[in-house]
């Protein structure tokens, strides 16, 4: 399994075809405590960079991209009863959605996890 | 001017203060040839209290207020006797001049009423939950078919014809702009709404089909049929409630299966005032809370863990979301719904219920005694507050006729419907706790009068 | 001598710490009481309200008699007056002191506004009454508009808009209607990012595509970023003036040329003519359409949040596609009301109607009052007052608070500041509540977003300069302890009816009606 991250704060674990998405903890201490998300459909098709999901804090409502283009085949319904996960368990619990991936090569030029950090250090 | 308080000398400390010379200075960022060398021309100076107090009453005395006269209108806005309490505690400086309660711990008054209104709302509507308010019915009204559309990614509504016509109107300015297919038809008179037809007409688009109850004649009909077929395609049930007072009697659209109830909250604790401010009714099953328009407040504990309230849910609405906002709306209708929630707690159920059974049996005396009247039929089977008379003659005229004679009575269908000629001759009779058997004797014999 | 020594002590007992009080048995504190929910204090059986003997009749109900219980607890008169005086009491109000939000206009509501809205020839009038019946009511929506128009140099105005919000829309929807009644379908309206939030909300309502256009670093349009977005595409432009940094866009003239050389609308958000009444007219600088919020720069309260009114001044081009109802004053002097049945002939290209009726009379009566005790010199001094109260609150505070604009010259009706310089880890809000316990209503915070940490003081021509000197001693007073890392202030407030609020478990667990005690249980 490898793992990936964007410049949109999220990151992707891929494993057999399957991406599961969910946002960093830099992103989730952003936010501050969260208390919502909305979650795409089982079946939904996105492109890489169609709004996929919601996150929203008290004060903001922020838009989740789909990293990747590709379909929906499990979303992490944990998180409409305790959207706290995502604060506490970003990066394992707190994943958003899981996609069949529809063209592997769109993973090229993502970040893995040093070069994320990096990028983070330099906001 | 009593309203200012600087004085000339305050005005001269405080610009040196600031450093500027004159208020000019102050305006230097206006473009010079924008900016008033004085005064606007050709328009009035200050005037004292006692001068503009007797201008207005100069103007107030150029209507007939529904207390002077013999008085039947309704058709979405009712007159309903205001107890004299209400009307002071809305008025008490603290409710009044306060802001929405974005500080909430010095806005826990605001908040605990609009919680109790909430919960009063929902209660009345048969709903799981209802926001702190909207402008109005009508606006309410098309705010529920925009919200269907969000929640059944479909954009064909349709509105019954007992739908308030105004309401139409409003939603078909809307549809305009939101792309929405409205289907509606103007009523027939008739003792039958069109629920068959309705139902007749869902199909997989519906995104939701909008009917009042008691509709715009005053027919009440059971939704349950029509909430069944409507969910059995997959489409929602938008009830409009415009006299609550009804739903002391009658039973509530919520409980019948309707997903959304909006409605005109003005006939408890509002007044007529021709025409606004009123109190849109906002109500919905807990499921769609989220795709509810309109500020919402929810309970909660403070820092050293008493109950307390807070506005929530606020992503969804304009201030945060921006152009992805459930609704641009970024007002309630505070007060009105201050006046509302005192109303009903001064009602509650067994007041609420009385008043509903009064308003309920004068409209039956008055209903038995105009069908007397020659020329005039009873065309409702059942109503509560409100009925449809056909008479012998255009209603338009008779009820201008009427005014002469000192009679506010009713509103004609050919004021609402002027593009439906055919049902021209329709009056729609409100008759409410305000209204005496004298009230009911003088109309019908006006009526009589003009009908002969 | 007789020695009477029965009675109560007349001296009090010297207090060594006043913070030592202990805690009541009831929660009480003195004056300040507190007050349950009324389904906690009510009953189904107890009534306010004497009605008369209902008549025997037969139902008309048919099969739908309501039969179950409802669930409305009723309170007598003076447990209603009791329960919703000491609520009240638990509210900050402009009656009891500075209520400085920045872009709400919080000033005084005098109260003959008040006694006028209530007289029975406006309040107890129904809205479709025969108009022979209420020419004094058409009469005071006439008056008012033309009072609207005239202070706006505006040609025509659209009373019925229901709000600021609903106004917006008004606006939007006759730029549309002008629009498209020339085949001219545009899709994009350019906003300003220091923009009110509804102005993007409004335009993507009426279905168009919103554009940011950047502000420039002394917090106005940019100018050339407008310019260069200028295309045929482009439906309008919606700025706020004076912005919501509290200046006036001096580029306005030159800003609404360029939106019109390319056949495109300017709105304007009126939410802060308060500034500018009497001394600017938004007409002069080319403005197609703008609200005026009724309940700010016009003195009708704001009751808590709402109800409000927003008029909409309409230029010569838009003003045909206004929409219904409206009055016109024909030449025998009586005053018409152009509806659906009539406006086939009156005014053939209306977008149609926005809300049941004719627009918020009670506000009407209250605006037209406040403007005729005002008159034109009132309204005038007004805007110089706001102008002049806000200035002295920038100048007199630059030196402990950030000012990020306070460089590029006078501010207009509002004084904006920064958290630039604050001790880390206190924000705004620590400013904000910290005020509370001084005794003032918070600024506006955290907007506009193009200022970190914003702070938006608005305090309005009603306030004497002895408030604003208090004012301005409490918020330096705060400021110094911010910068200084004072950690008492992380806790307030402390004397308000409640401590800070938990607003994340509002929102993750929302509660928005009350239930029975063991219902809300058995539901966990």
């Amino acid at each position: 399994m490898s793992r990936y991250f964007t410049d949109e704060h999220e990151w992707i674990d891929v494993e057999g075809g399957i991406a599961t998405v969910g946002i960093t903890d830099y992103a989730q201490e952003q936010l501050g405590d969260i208390v919502f998300v909305e979650l795409p459909a089982e079946g939904a098709s996105f492109e890489k960079g169609d709004d996929a999901a919601v996150v929203e804090s008290v004060k903001a409502a922020s838009d989740v991209y789909a990293p990747i283009s590709g379909e929906v085949v499990e979303s992490n319904s944990a998180l409409e009863d305790e959207p706290a996960l995502v604060n506490s368990d970003a990066e394992e619990d707190g994943w958003f959605f899981k996609l069949r991936i529809a063209d592997e090569s769109e993973l090229e030029g993502l970040m893995n996890e040093a070069a994320y950090k990096k990028f983070v250090a330099a906001l | 001017m009593r309203y200012l308080p600087l004085t000339d000398a305050d005005r001269a400390e405080m610009l040196s203060v600031i450093g500027a010379a004159s208020i000019d200075d102050l305006f230097i960022d206006v473009p010079a040839e924008a900016r008033l060398p004085g005064t606007i021309p050709g328009l009035p100076d200050h005037a004292s209290e006692l001068a503009v107090e007797r201008h207005m009453a100069k103007l107030a005395r150029q209507n007939l207020s529904a207390g002077e006269a013999p008085f039947f209108l309704g058709a979405g806005a009712y007159k309903h006797h205001v107890p004299a309490s209400v009307d002071h505690l809305i008025q008490r400086g603290e409710f009044l001049t306060a802001y929405t309660p974005y500080q909430p711990e010095i806005a826990q008054g605001t908040l605990q009423v609009l919680f109790e209104f909430q919960t009063q709302v929902a209660r009345l509507l048969g709903c799981d939950v209802a926001n702190a308010s909207m402008y109005d019915g009508s606006t309410a009204c098309w705010e529920a078919i925009g919200m269907a559309r969000r929640i059944t990614k479909r954009g064909k509504a349709m509105l019954s014809s007992g739908l308030h016509p105004h309401y139409v109107s409003v939603a078909r300015t809307m549809a305009k702009f939101t792309g929405d297919d409205l289907a509606y038809a103007t009523p027939e008179l008739g003792s039958e709404s069109d629920i068959n037809a309705l139902i007749a007409g869902i199909d997989k688009d519906t995104s939701c089909v909008v009917v009042q109850y008691p509709d715009i004649l005053g027919r009440i009909a059971d939704l349950t049929p029509l909430a069944d077929a409507a969910h059995a395609a997959g489409a929602l049930l938008v009830a409009v409630v415009t006299e609550p007072v009804a739903l002391g009697a009658i039973r509530s659209p919520g409980e019948m299966g309707a997903d959304i109830v909006v409605g005109e909250g003005q006939s408890i604790g509002v007044g007529l005032q021709f025409g606004g401010p009123y109190l849109g009714l906002f109500a919905c099953k807990q499921k769609y809370v989220r795709q509810m328009p309109g500020r919402l407040c929810g309970e909660t504990v403070d820092a050293a863990g008493k109950r307390g309230f807070v506005l929530t849910l606020s992503t969804r609405e304009q201030h945060i979301r921006r152009e992805k906002a459930t609704s641009n709306i970024c007002t309630n209708s505070g007060l009105c719904a201050l006046a509302f929630s005192v109303h009903m707690t001064l009602l509650g159920e067994k007041g609420l219920r009385q008043l509903a059974g009064l308003n309920h049996a004068l409209a039956v005396q008055a209903a038995d005694r105009l069908a007397k009247v020659p020329g005039v039929s009873l065309i409702n089977s059942s109503f509560f507050n409100e009925f449809t008379l056909s008479l012998s003659k255009d209603a338009r005229e008779v009820v201008r006729n009427l005014a002469d004679k000192g009679v506010l009575g009713g509103v004609s269908l050919g004021r609402l419907f002027p593009d439906a000629p055919e049902i021209g001759n329709g009056l729609i009779v409100a008759v409410t706790e305000t209204v005496t058997p004298e009230d009911i004797e003088t109309f019908a014999a006006a009526l009589e009068e003009e009908l002969a | 001598m007789t020695m009477l020594k029965e009675g109560r002590p007349t001296a009090p007992i010297p207090v060594e710490d006043a913070h030592m009080a202990p805690a009541t048995v009831t929660g009480n504190r003195a004056l300040m009481l507190e007050e349950k929910l009324i389904f906690e204090i009510g009953s189904n059986d107890t009534t306010g309200v004497d009605f008369a003997v209902v008549p025997e009749v037969a139902s008309r109900l048919g099969t739908l008699a309501r039969t179950d219980a409802i669930g409305l607890p009723g309170l007598s008169e003076q447990e209603t007056v009791r329960h919703y005086t000491r609520l009240s009491r638990q509210n900050y109000a402009i009656d009891l002191g500075l209520f400085p939000l920045g872009s709400c206009t919080m000033k005084h509501n005098p109260r003959l506004n008040e006694k006028v809205a209530r007289m029975p020839g406006f309040a107890d009038v129904h809205p479709l009454q025969p108009q022979s019946t209420v020419q004094g009511a058409l009469g005071v929506i006439n008056e008012l508009a033309v009072w609207l128009i005239q202070l706006t140099g505006m040609h025509g105005v659209a009373m019925t808009p229901k709000a600021g919000a609903h106004g917006e829309l008004c606006g939007l929807l006759c730029i549309r209607a002008a629009l498209e009644a020339r085949g001219d379908a545009r899709q994009v309206v350019l906003v300003p990012e220091s923009a009110h939030g509804t102005n993007p909300a409004t335009a993507a309502f009426c279905g168009y595509k919103v554009e940011d256009i950047p502000a420039t670093p002394d917090g106005r349009v940019d100018l050339e970023a407008l310019k260069a977005r200028l295309g045929p595409d482009v439906a309008a432009v919606m700025i706020t003036n004076p912005n919501t940094c509290g200046l006036f866009e001096r580029d306005m003239k030159v800003i609404s040329d360029a939106v019109h050389a390319v056949g495109a609308f300017v709105y304007c958000d009126g939410a802060n003519f308060n500034a500018i009444v009497g001394r600017v007219r938004p007409g002069d600088l080319g403005v197609d359409a703008m609200h005026i919020n009724l309940h700010k720069t016009f003195s009708t309260p704001h009751g808590g949040g709402g109800p409000g009114s927003g008029p909409v001044v309409l230029s010569e081009a838009l003003s045909p596609f206004g929409p219904l109802p409206y009055t016109a004053r024909m030449a025998d002097g009586t005053i018409h009301l152009i509806e659906e049945e009539n406006v086939g002939e009156e005014m053939p290209q209306s977008f149609g109607r926005m809300s049941a009726f004719h627009g918020q009379m009670g506000m009407f009566t209250r605006a037209l009052a406040y403007i005729l005790s005002h008159g034109a010199d009132g309204l005038r001094q007004v805007a110089e007052d706001a102008v002049l109260n806000a200035n002295y609150i920038l100048r007199s505070l630059e030196d402990v608070l950030d000012a990020p604009f306070g460089g590029s010259g006078p501010c207009m009706h509002e004084a904006l500041f920064s958290d630039k310089g604050f001790a880390d880890g206190f924000t705004t809000l620590d400013i904000a509540k910290g005020l509370i316990d001084e005794g003032f209503h918070p600024m506006t915070m955290y907007f506009p977003l193009v200022v970190h940490g914003a702070m938006l003081v608005e305090p309005t021509e009603t306030e004497s300069k002895a408030a604003l000197d208090q004012f301005i001693l409490a918020l330096r007073s705060l400021a110094q302890r911010a910068k200084a890392g004072d950690d008492a202030l992380k806790g307030a407030p402390y004397h308000a009816p409640r401590r800070r609020l938990d607003e994340t478990l509002a929102a993750r667990k929302p509660v928005l009606t009350w239930s029975e005690p063991e219902m809300a249980q058995a539901a966990e």
